[in-house]
Order: structure tokens, then C-alpha cells, then sequence
């Protein structure tokens, strides 16, 4: 038993030697995947937790309808939503774009509540004192409220960054040849799909894991300048 | 001499807040160069009529006029009004993620669009002026709550305001710390600030004030010199307060 598993390793050692070059561009996509629709997302994220903290109505209601679509509905079918609207017809985007802007559209929605929550901890009294010198409104949430509250989304922000990496998974089902897709790609052709699955998985942890080392390098760095 | 110039006038203002009537029919003025302490029990309406006066608050009836010109909220631009109108608060609201001189010079250099140079200089003379020269580099939480409150007064000094208002400025203050605050705004009523303040301090009120007003449940039911309405007040709602407060 035991001496099946240690070969059992020595066997998956073996195979994530070999699949490395492929894993590798696999993991490429996946990052330039994450990167690219959660960029996207923190802009989309942070205009609709704007539009929600103006207070008027209209806005309030867009902002609300659109985070309340994206709860609503699986993050798989607004990925095939997304494909076969944005893919197909007249527009012709690539698979890769269609995913990255689901996949943003998506985690935006989640990153608007993450800011909205963030922008109102910051207490009346700062919006008061940028009013009280003369500032607008505007320059007000810009330079007093936003700083500060971007430093307390930070950590559910990195939460919501590990989320929006393994999500890009899903982007297999459209075909893009990501780490998860080429996992069970070479483990069906290889009949060998439990190991491909478990070197998938210690990418994702990897990524996972540098990841989380980021985000609380930039904690720790904007902790100092405070 | 001549006349004396109004800096700031209320007429039969009025506010609510829902159902809460909290500002019922209020008048006074404040005339250049005068320190007007308002004193009343909690809930009386104070902060609402100093948050009023610079807009923060939005009356519902009434005038707010500053030196002389009745300003509408509608067509004046607010902004530059409360530029002239410096406030301090209780609990100082000093921007956390900037440094001293940076809140100093935030709103000269965002508002007023003083060159940043220029605005680090006069930053530094009015840190100089209360007492904090040294404190320049250092953000607001290494600072106690009594040299918090003296940035905070710089901030504001710093749009060179023509009237300055004062909400209860040291009450959230231990009460070693309230001398040095008290001390930093009778400098500047001595250099001829008009000041509006709401404060239990009755030493600084006798020491600065030319009037002091007594305001409950949303009325202004007395007014008079420091030594007229502490030592012979008229109205018994005024004896029973400065009886409950002494
Ligand atoms: N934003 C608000 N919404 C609703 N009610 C309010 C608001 N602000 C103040 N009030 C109410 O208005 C009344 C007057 O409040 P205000 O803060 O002006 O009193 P105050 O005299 O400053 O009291 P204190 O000495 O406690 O500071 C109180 O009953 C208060 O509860
Ligand atoms: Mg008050």
C-alpha cells in the first residue's frame, strides 16, 4: 500500500516533468486570463460602486440591477453568454477576449461591493472636512475618500483576486487552452486524467500562493506609508 | 471707524430633520472681529445651526448671509462659500493617509490652486503659529488628540478663511489637552478672527467672547455679554442650565 504510493509519486513527478512546457504556456493563458479581466473588473467594479454611492436614484438602480444579474446567474453561463454574443454575430471577438470580459463582467460585480463596502467604513466626518476647505464633491471622494478606502478593500479585494484566478478555469469550456483544459485534455488522451488533474491543481496552489504573497507585500507596504 | 461690517447673519432660519423640527426661527449676527460662543444642552441644536451656516446642512427656510450677501444654494456656488467659512470639528477629522504639512496644504493647493511651494511655506508658518513646526513629517495618529486639533485648526486657517467656526473643539479632548487648543484659538480671536463657538468652556467664554447665546430646543431664548448672561442670567431655562453645567 504504502510502497504503491510512493510510487504512485514517483509516477507524477515523472509526468509533471514531462508535461512541464505545455502546463507552462497553459499557465501563461490562465495568468494573462486573470490579469487582463480582473484589471477590467476593478474598473467596472469601481464605477458601479460609484454609481451606487451617489445616491441618486436612477443610478443607484443600474448599479443594483447589474450586481444583482451577475449574483443571479452561474459565472458558467455568463461565460458562454459572453462566447457565443461576443464571438459570433457580427462582433467577431476572439475566444480569449470574450472569456477575459465575462470573467470581468463577472468579478466586477462582486469588486462594486467590495469598494462600496470600503468607501462607506470611511466615516462622515472626512467627506465633512474636504467640504469644509472648498472641495468638490468630486475631489473629495477622489482624494480623500478613495485613498483611504482602497487601502481597506485591499484584503477582500486579494480574496476576491484568488477567486477571480481559479474562476478562469471555466474559460475550458470555450475552448481556451488554460491550465484545467489542458489538464484534462492530456488526461483523457493519456488515460491518466486523476494525475493531470492533481498537476493542475499544484498550479493553481502555486498561483495561488504567490498570489496571496502579493497582495500582503502591498498591505504591508501601504501599512508603512500610513 | 464708521460702521460695523456683518461677517455673518442668519435670518428666521429653519431646519428639519423628517419630522424633528431642530432650528425654529433662528436670528443672529456676527459682526467682524467678534467671538460669539453658543452653549446649550445636548440635542439643543447647536452643531445643526453651525453646519447650516457653511452649508453642510441644507436649511429649509430662512437666510444665511455672508457679509451682507444672502447666499441661495441653488445659484451660489457653495464651495467657494465655504471657503470663507473655516470649520473645526469635535473629533478634528484630519486626513489619516496624509501627513501634517500635507493636510495643511491640501486645500490651497486643491482648492485655492496655490503653487505647491508657496503653500509649503505659509503651511509651515501656520504650523509654527500653533506650535506643531516639528510635527510637519508626522501622520495625524502619532499626534495626541490636542495637537490633532491644532492641524486641524491650521488646515482651516490655511484657506485664510474670514470667519471660523468651532464645534464643541475640545471636547473630546483629555482635559490636560484642552488648554493648549484654547490657548491657540484665543491667539487668533486676539488677532481679530471672527469666530463662532460652541463650547462648554466658560473660562474661555468670559476670557474671549463678546456675546454668548443660549440656545434650547432649537430657539435662541438668550443673549448677551459673557459677564450679563453667566452671572445674571434672565430666562429660567438659562439658570437651570448653567446651574446643571457649573
Ligand atoms: N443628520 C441628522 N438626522 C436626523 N436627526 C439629526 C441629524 N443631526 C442631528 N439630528 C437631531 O437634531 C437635534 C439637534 O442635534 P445637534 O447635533 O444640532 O445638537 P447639539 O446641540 O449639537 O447637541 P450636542 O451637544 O449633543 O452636540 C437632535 O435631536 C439630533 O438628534
Ligand atoms: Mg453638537
Amino acid at each position: 500500500m504504502f510502497i504503491d504510493f510512493i510510487h504512485y509519486l514517483g509516477h507524477l513527478w515523472e509526468v509533471f516533468i514531462e508535461s512541464k512546457g505545455i502546463f507552462l504556456d497553459a499557465t501563461v493563458l490562465t495568468l494573462r486570463l486573470t490579469v487582463l479581466s480582473i484589471f477590467i473588473a476593478i474598473f467596472i467594479g469601481l464605477f458601479f460602486a460609484l454609481l451606487k454611492t451617489t445616491g441618486v436614484k436612477v443610478l443607484v438602480w443600474i448599479a443594483n440591477t447589474y450586481i444583482f444579474l451577475v449574483r443571479g446567474t452561474p459565472l458558467i453561463v455568463q461565460i458562454f453568454i459572453f462566447y457565443y454574443g461576443l464571438s459570433y454575430g457580427p462582433l467577431q471577438i476572439s475566444g480569449f477576449w470574450s472569456a477575459a470580459l465575462g470573467l470581468a463582467f463577472h468579478n466586477g460585480a462582486y469588486i462594486a461591493e467590495i469598494f462600496r463596502g470600503a468607501i462607506q467604513s470611511i466615516g462622515k466626518g472626512q467627506t465633512e472636512a474636504g467640504r469644509s476647505i472648498g472641495m468638490t464633491s468630486w475631489k473629495t471622494m477622489k482624494r480623500i475618500i478613495l485613498p483611504q478606502a482602497l487601502r481597506r478593500a485591499l484584503p477582500p479585494l486579494g480574496n476576491q483576486f484568488i477567486i477571480g484566478l481559479k474562476d478562469s478555469s471555466l474559460a475550458a469550456f470555450v475552448g481556451l487552452a488554460e491550465i484545467f483544459n489542458v489538464s484534462t485534455t492530456m488526461g483523457s488522451a493519456d488515460f491518466d486524467f486523476m494525475t493531470y488533474l492533481l498537476i493542475s491543481a499544484v498550479y493553481y496552489l502555486i498561483l495561488v500562493f504567490l498570489l496571496t504573497l502579493l497582495v500582503s507585500f502591498t498591505e504591508k507596504k501601504l501599512a508603512v506609508s500610513d | 471707524m464708521g460702521e460695523v461690517k456683518k461677517m455673518i447673519e442668519a435670518r428666521k432660519l429653519n431646519k428639519y430633520f423628517g419630522d424633528l423640527h431642530v432650528l425654529k426661527d433662528i436670528d443672529f449676527s456676527v459682526d467682524e472681529n467678534n467671538v460669539v460662543v453658543l452653549i446649550g444642552a445636548s440635542g439643543s441644536g447647536k452643531s445643526t445651526l453651525l453646519r447650516c451656516l457653511n452649508f453642510l446642512e441644507m436649511k429649509n427656510s430662512g437666510d444665511i448671509l455672508i457679509e451682507d450677501k444672502s447666499i441661495d444654494p441653488k445659484k451660489s456656488d457653495l464651495n467657494k462659500v465655504r471657503q470663507k467659512v473655516g470649520m473645526v470639528f469635535q473629533h478634528f477629522n484630519l486626513f489619516p493617509h496624509k501627513s501634517v504639512l500635507e493636510n495643511v496644504i491640501e486645500g490651497p493647493t486643491q482648492v485655492k490652486g496655490t503653487s505647491k511651494r508657496q503653500a509649503i511655506k505659509d503651511a509651515k508658518e501656520l504650523l509654527d503659529k500653533v506650535g506643531l513646526a516639528d510635527k510637519e513629517d508626522v501622520y495625524p495618529e502619532k499626534l495626541s488628540g490636542g495637537q490633532k486639533q491644532r492641524v486641524a485648526i491650521a488646515r482651516s486657517l490655511a484657506m485664510r478663511p474670514d470667519i471660523m467656526l468651532f464645534d464643541e473643539p475640545t471636547s473630546a479632548l483629555d482635559p490636560e489637552l484642552v488648554g493648549e487648543v484654547l490657548e491657540t484659538m484665543k491667539a487668533l480671536a486676539k488677532e481679530g478672527m471672527t469666530m463662532v463657538v460652541v463650547t462648554h468652556e466658560m473660562g474661555f467664554a468670559r476670557e474671549v467672547s463678546d456675546w454668548v447665546l443660549y440656545m434650547h430646543e432649537g430657539k435662541i431664548v438668550e443673549r448677551g455679554t459673557p459677564s450679563d448672561l453667566f452671572d445674571n442670567p434672565q430666562e429660567k431655562r438659562t439658570q437651570a442650565f448653567l446651574s446643571s453645567i457649573l
